[in-house]
């Protein structure tokens, strides 16, 4: 089957390849601005194409425990929120890194802290790569920078999710998510028929009983779990860095930037050239793992690094570690919903250079 | 004087009258002297070996006493976050309708944290079983108030006895389900006589058989003792239930299917 040229919205994307990518079920609960994935779904009738079952939980906190229940049958099962709503998930999200359950959790974020705003915003880096939840974890996190992105890493994301029988969020904003584009939709995959060994789908007689639990309490058992995750994690940050460069080659001034800042970079940096200052993007697709090495042999290379993101500052923490201070690193955001032009981040650029 | 007799001349086939049901494992129970979850999860057990469901049957096990449920039962578990239980098994009987799905959980896990979770679940008629052990106490914390601590009862967290005018009133869960147009079949029992495990046994086998006419949630509660919680002895401690908790909390089916 060929693949398929639609007009969408980044949220409307998400649901659909979730329906191609044959996803078993989906669990949400409406927020601002998000709500076109669980709209998108309920009207597409997906449980007619391909039996996939789709829900409207009575909040995101029931949502994501679905989600749990429905992975620890070993099926391919999805929630979406966006930020205030991530927040109340991060218990069942802990617990779901805590049993090494997959499963994919799209936060379309939105401006904080508290209800904040429903504008576009990047507030939510930390949660997203630091853990979120109580206890030590991490997810695998996907930064799309386009409906494109979005409609295809739903299906790289269960890949990764399965692969590692662990979370992985997309986090992705309001801009993305509401914005419209064309995208090429995957044919329909058929929905899994094969069960996983460890899923809970009744016990025959000829096996052990499967218990999906995150409990342990004997200290040594969970401190060997928890060693156990730690591996898994450094083999992720060995495996499954993902990242794309734009005219880094002979870039003196590196921005690094992810989903809708990569975006604004891009047209900085046709400007910056213009002009005859060489300035190139880094843009990471996986937030965890970073691309920690990669920016480290750029900063060889290049003369300051500036990390431009919607927020008061979060990953340039990473930006920082990552270039070994061997070369000044900044940060420019706007907050509060706000959506950087390309002129304002090529004006910090000059700025910078001249020693602002 | 007469010599003991040895266990070995004892357990004979034909001296054999009683046997644990093969769905439990031979794990040794974690649970106080005298506690009503052994009973609870013994016929259960015998239920799901009688009818012949252990292959089928999925549980979710709480947080709370019975959080290690999973030990004893030897079937398929998931383990839910704190009240989360109904949520965690409307998804597994969604993916997996064929399955017999059940949630087994205390007070303060269904009727406090959980609140919003029972409530939907069983508004939305998921078909699944939801055992409801309401001892009126946090057990496995030490003892703290609950949301079904009686009024005037001491606890923890309440140790002058709950004044209702300043921490509120018990709440009645099973009530509130009964009214609700998405559950199939609602029932109060206790396990603190023979006659009362008998009827709680029956109670959970018609709610397994119901479960496979897809006609809506099934809830059983089960009044039970907490002696340590209620610093009682056992047998002190079933009398107290009766006296005070059955009043409250009476038993028999609050709503039971119209053929």
């Amino acid at each position: 089957m060929e693949k398929e040229l639609r007009l969408m919205k980044g949220n409307e994307a998400v649901a659909e390849a979730a329906i191609r990518a044959g996803a078993d079920g989906y669990f949400g609960y409406p927020i601002t601005p998000q709500s076109e994935v669980l709209e998108y779904l309920m009207e597409a009738k997906p449980h007619e194409r391909t039996g996939m079952v789709v829900l409207q939980a009575e909040s995101e906190v029931a949502a994501i425990n679905m989600v749990y229940g429905g992975a620890a049958c070993g099926k391919k099962v999805m929630t979406s929120s966006s930020s205030p709503g991530i927040s109340l998930k991060q218990e069942g999200i802990s617990y779901i890194a805590g049993a090494e359950l997959p499963c994919l959790i799209v936060n379309v974020v939105r401006g904080g802290p508290g209800l904040g705003t429903i504008q576009p915003s990047q507030s939510d880096y930390f949660q997203a790569t630091k853990g979120g939840g109580h206890g030590d974890y991490h997810l695998i996190v996907l930064a799309p920078s386009s409906v494109q992105e979005m409609a295809d890493f739903v299906d790289l994301s269960f890949e990764l999710a399965f692969k590692y029988r662990n979370p992985v969020m997309m986090l992705s904003d309001g801009a993305i998510g509401q914005m419209m584009e064309k995208v090429w939709l995957s044919p329909q995959k058929e929905r899994s028929k094969t069960v996983p060994e460890w899923a809970t789908t009744g016990k025959p007689p000829s096996r052990e009983r499967v218990i999906i639990t995150s409990l342990d309490l004997d200290p040594m058992a969970q401190e060997k779990f928890n060693e156990k995750l730690i591996a898994k994690y450094n083999e992720i940050r060995e495996k499954e860095v993902r990242y794309e460069e734009f005219q880094c080659e002979d870039a003196e001034y590196l921005f690094v930037a992810y989903g809708t800042s990569a975006r604004v970079c891009q047209k900085s940096i046709q400007i910056a050239r213009a002009q005859g200052i060489k300035a190139g993007l880094l843009r990471p697709i996986t937030l965890f793992p970073f691309p920690t090495d990669r920016i480290n042999n750029l900063a060889d290379s290049v003369k300051m690094m500036i990390s431009v993101e919607m927020s008061a500052g979060q990953m340039v923490e990473d930006v920082m570690l990552a270039s070994g201070g061997k070369v000044p690193v900044f940060h420019y955001g706007r907050l509060g919903g706000m959506v950087p032009e390309p002129e304002e981040v090529m004006d910090f650029l000059k700025k910078k250079i001249i020693g602002g | 004087m007469p010599q003991a007799t040895g266990a070995k001349e004892i357990i004979k086939p034909e001296n054999l009258v009683y046997k644990r049901t093969e769905v439990m494992t031979p794990n040794i129970l974690h649970y106080c002297p005298g506690c009503g979850h052994g009973t609870v999860h013994r016929i259960l057990a015998e239920v799901i070996e009688e009818e012949a469901i252990q292959s089928e049957t999925i549980g979710v096990s709480p947080v709370g006493c019975s959080v290690l449920l999973y030990n004893y039962l030897d079937i398929d578990w998931q383990e839910a976050a704190h009240g989360r239980a109904p949520a965690v098994a409307t998804a597994i009987k969604r993916l997996l309708p064929d399955k017999f799905v059940f949630t087994y959980q205390g007070d303060g896990d269904l009727a406090a944290i959980g609140t919003a979770e029972t409530i939907h679940a069983c508004n939305r008629g998921e078909n699944i079983m939801i055992i409801f052990i309401n001892n009126g106490i946090y057990g496995m914390t030490g003892g703290q108030m609950a949301p079904t601590t009686l009024p005037g009862m001491k606890s923890s967290t309440s140790p002058y006895g709950r004044d209702v005018k300043m921490m509120g009133n018990p709440v009645k869960m099973t009530d509130i389900v009964a009214s609700l147009p998405g559950t199939y079949y609602v029932t109060r029992q206790s396990v603190h006589t023979p006659a009362n495990v008998r009827k709680t046994k029956k109670a959970i086998r018609k709610a397994v058989q119901y479960q496979k006419l897809n006609k809506g949630t099934c809830f059983i509660e089960v009044v039970s003792n907490c002696p340590s919680g209620w610093k009682k002895t056992p047998v002190e401690s079933n009398r107290w239930m009766e006296e005070n908790m059955f009043p409250f909390y009476p038993l028999g089916d609050l709503k039971v299917p119209v053929e």
